[in-house]
């Protein structure tokens, strides 16, 4: 127990940590792959048409991970960020900076594929449904954090403040979600339900599944290169990374 | 396998536009954001051993 | 306690008054944002009545907007922002007391305003009285959410506009019930769900706000 505390605290160390993330990473990107290819074959060659949506609904394999994504990388984030307000540790105001930008691509992504499948099945690319809305507005939380860490000099400053926006940010979404929710019903909301088609086929769950274990392995991998160059960035006038340059020469 | 043409894979039942549409904004996406990182990640890389070899020929000069 | 709170409406009340300009700057956007609309959309008194709630209070929280960058910036100028935070009461009572002082010249003026130019959309008096009632119970929330971003923001290039990227999307909620509420009275149905909802997010708004704005203050102090 002690032991395995100890080397907790050894690679919370950003000097520790950097090449540790360096190793982690192929692993990451090999699991994604696989993850991906496999998610795409049962998904695109192996499910069988939906009844009611008809080819369309594929898009749902692509759709439901990303958004799936969006929200868990937020609460990533607003976890990474309140453990760097609480404890101090450098490295995770740094790993809550580096999950940001994925966040909001994973949320865009879902706003496009959305869009994408409303077409065909709503008639219109874009419908006020209350998960879109709330998918819109995650975006938007995205976005602030990344501004406001952005437009503040002082890195350890851009991590604080960032934490105490992601924070108030995840205490704020069930908030929003449920006046959105509520506000959807009361102007008569659409018919169609995104993601509750009545009888989902086990091996479209299967699809769904592993598309999505594609889309956290590919967040991992990326966070981790991110918050490489953060280190980098950060601790460049330590000796550590003075050693680690010329190493590499 | 599910299809029986490669043709009617591409047509997705009408649906193709959308399908691959979505398919292909994620690939794009998800492929652009890592190479950014590893030219990101490398020109930094880059920086900092210039810096670092000006620094030490200041310091060997004077 | 009450007394400290009670200390600090006061002097920024007198600090606010010293100019006056600001304010009614801020009132006379909401005027103009609000009558800029019929004017786009055209005098149909059956499409406006549909659009006043919201319309209103959109011009509300941007007319909130305004005001807020200035809830912290004066006080760090003249560094009277740093005796606050060295004062051995909480930091965060401080702030509440300035959130209160801010909606009593921000807010409340919106809310007493807002039924006259309720009347330029056809409102009937029902409507009118509930979008009173709605601005009052919801702009304190305003104030309270938006002395987050105040702090977050505090001393930071681009303030203003970052703060409007930080703080709006937070205020989604108390938009939809407010405006929600004046809209259930005009299409018949009741409002007190829709003001209860909004009377709880401003009692979470004002007193669970002024912690983390505090925390945020002290980081921006540092």
């Amino acid at each position: 127990m002690d032991k395995r505390l100890i080397n907790w605290f050894k690679f919370a160390s950003p000097q520790a940590f950097y090449p540790l993330a360096g190793r982690m990473m192929p692993w990451f990107w090999a699991a994604a792959a696989v993850f991906g290819i496999a998610g795409l074959y049962v998904g695109f060659l192996v499910a069988p048409t939906d009844a009611q949506q008809g080819e369309g609904y594929r898009i749902i394999f692509l759709h439901v991970p990303a958004s799936w994504m969006s929200m868990f990388i937020y609460l990533v984030m607003a976890f990474w960020a309140g453990l760097g307000l609480a404890f101090n540790f450098r490295l995770s105001g740094m790993m809550a900076t580096a999950l940001a930008p994925t966040g909001a691509l994973f949320a865009f992504l879902s706003l496009w594929t959305g869009a994408l499948w409303g077409k065909p099945m709503w008639g219109a690319w874009w419908v006020w449904d209350a998960r879109l809305t709330s998918e819109l507005i995650l975006l938007f939380l995205y976005v602030g954090f990344i501004a406001l860490q952005s437009a503040i000099d002082d890195p350890r400053r851009a991590d604080r403040a960032g934490a105490i926006l992601a924070l108030v940010g995840v205490v704020n979404v069930p908030i929003i979600y449920f006046s959105v929710k509520w506000w959807n019903t009361l102007h008569q909301g659409s018919s169609v339900s995104l993601t509750k088609s009545p009888s989902m086929a086990m091996i479209m769950l299967w699809g769904m599944l592993l598309c999505a274990l594609a889309c956290w392995m590919y967040a991992i991998a990326v966070a981790l290169m991110r918050v490489r160059t953060i280190i980098l960035e950060r601790e460049r006038h330590t000796e550590w990374v003075r050693i680690e340059l010329s190493s590499k020469e | 396998m599910f299809w029986n043409s490669f043709s009617e894979f591409l047509a997705m039942g009408n649906h193709g536009v959308y399908v691959w549409g979505s398919v292909g904004v994620m690939m794009i996406a998800m492929i652009v954001e890592p190479v950014l990182l590893i030219r990101g990640h490398k020109s930094l890389v880059a920086r900092l051993k210039r810096q670092l070899r000006a620094d030490r020929r200041t310091l060997s000069q004077g | 306690m009450l007394k400290l709170v009670r200390a600090i409406i006061s002097r920024d009340l007198r600090l606010a008054m010293r100019r006056r300009t600001d304010i009614v700057s801020a009132l006379f956007f909401f005027i103009i944002v609000v009558s800029l609309f019929p004017l786009g959309v055209g005098p149909e008194p059956e499409l406006l009545r549909k659009l006043a709630p919201g319309v209103l209070w959109v011009a509300a929280l941007l007319a909130t907007m305004l005001s807020l960058p200035r809830l912290f910036a004066d006080d760090q100028r003249d560094g009277t922002l740093e005796q606050l935070a060295l004062a051995p009461q909480p930091l965060g009572l401080i702030v509440l007391g300035k959130v209160l002082a801010h909606w009593l010249v921000s807010g409340l003026p919106l809310a007493l305003l807002a039924p006259v130019l309720g009347l330029q959309f056809d409102l009937s008096n029902d409507a009118l009285w509930v979008l009173a009632c709605s601005l009052l119970i919801g702009t304190p929330a305003l104030s309270g959410i938006g002395a987050i971003g105040a702090a977050l923001t505090l001393g930071v290039r681009g303030g203003g506009v970052l703060l409007s990227l930080l703080v709006l999307p937070l205020y989604i909620p108390v938009l939809i019930f407010g405006a929600g509420a004046v809209d259930a009275t005009v299409t018949g149905l009741g409002a007190q769900a829709h003001l209860s909802l909004l009377a709880a997010l401003t009692l979470g708004g004002v007193f669970f706000a002024p912690w983390p704005t505090a925390a945020a203050l002290r980081i921006a102090l540092e």
